[in-house]
């Protein structure tokens, strides 16, 4: 069996963590193409709990999932974001 | 009342006849009774890892579109007492049977047997909805390669979106030397990516290819590794709490020093 010096000095990461991370990539897009019901499902939820708490713009409410760089900068992870315009918040909860 | 398993991938070749072959098998030799059934119309395989091409008179097609009964199709695994076969078409194509055809077939013989075991054909069009329609439960198999899961994880999703809820995951053809490389995922790596329970793991075993060769579930075979992965796995679907196997010992220096000496290991 040959030694592989660049394994043992560092210098490339196992080809097993390459695939781990090529795979986490790969599925986040795969995951996030395949429902847009499940996206409508989420949103209709959200709409519910906020309106409790804030009069908000449900046509212009946007939620997508995304990838975002990690907290430590160094991972790419998925994101849900939202964007929801508020009209007015609701006095209720004082 | 018997239970339905299908037995699918998403991407080809990564052994979904053989597991099934194995399974059905397994399930027979502890005493339950049996029906295999191909879905790969037009590419059935199910027959010849089975050792059972010759005796092909009726098939799938066949039975749906009522040219015999049910019963007229079924071959009986003369090796294995309560083990049968429906094959798949081979001139025909998916759309020679429909989803609801499958639920209607299985209803049908579900009575008379402990488990029926489909064998989904690759990919996630008809052939795919037909094989998963009449089922209760599934199981994915796939292997340590990137491709592979990622089909895995779509297939995931769609058993979920029709309603075959909690799919077990079946990593097949695992090289433990490789894994301890660092040149090949591990178990661990691919439940982390994918998030469901796992049913087994089949270690990558030269024995598979020769009882395929030769038209006889490696399952069968007390010395084969596979073999007693499988073993393990029917154990498992039958609901029993059998521990992962642990392929580190299996592959050491010592058992493979053992194996150059003629001592069995396993």
């Amino acid at each position: 069996m040959l030694i592989d010096f660049s394994k043992i000095f560092g210098k490339s990461k196992p080809s097993k963590d390459v695939a781990k991370e090529r795979l986490q990539l790969v599925l986040i897009h795969d995951r996030a193409n395949v429902s847009p019901e499940f996206l409508e499902m989420i949103k209709g939820e959200i709409i519910k709990v906020i309106q409790h708490y804030m009069d908000i713009d449900e046509g212009a409410l946007d939620i997508q999932l995304t990838r975002t760089k990690s907290e430590d900068g160094d991972r790419v992870v998925p994101a849900l974001v939202a964007n929801i315009p508020i009209r007015n918040v609701r006095n209720a909860g004082k | 009342m018997g239970e339905v398993i299908v037995i699918t991938s998403g991407k080809g070749g990564v052994g979904k006849t053989t597991t099934t072959a194995n399974i059905g098998t397994g399930l027979a030799l502890a005493g339950k009774k049996v029906v295999l059934i191909d879905t790969d119309i037009g590419l059935r395989n199910l027959d010849v890892v089975m050792g059972l091409e010759n005796r092909i008179v009726y098939d799938l097609v066949d039975v749906v579109e009522g040219v015999c009964r049910v019963k007229q199709a079924l071959i009986k695994d003369k090796r294995y007492d309560g083990l049968f076969l429906l094959p798949a078409a081979q001139t025909r194509d998916k759309t020679a049977v429909s989803p609801q055809q499958m639920i209607d077939l299985v209803n049908e013989i579900k009575s008379e047997f402990d488990y029926i075991i489909i064998d989904c054909p690759a990919g996630i069009e008809q052939g795919f909805k037909n094989a998963i329609a009449g089922a209760d439960r599934a199981i994915v198999v796939t292997t340590p390669e990137v491709s592979a899961v990622r089909d895995a994880d779509r297939i995931v999703g769609l058993l979920e979106a029709n309603e075959l809820r909690n799919p077990k995951l079946l990593i097949n053809r695992v090289r433990i030397d490789m894994v301890k490389r660092g040149d090949m995922m591990s178990i661990d790596d691919i439940i982390d990516i994918l998030a469901i329970d796992l049913i087994g793991v089949v270690p990558d075993d030269e024995k598979v290819v020769i009882s395929t060769n030769r038209g006889e579930p490696a399952v069968n075979d007390e010395k084969s590794l596979a073999g007693q992965a499988y073993r393990n796995i029917t154990k498992r679907i039958q609901g029993e709490d059998i521990p992962i196997m642990n392929l580190e010992n299996e592959d050491g220096f010592l058992s493979r020093f053992k194996k150059l000496l003629g001592f069995k290991t396993t």
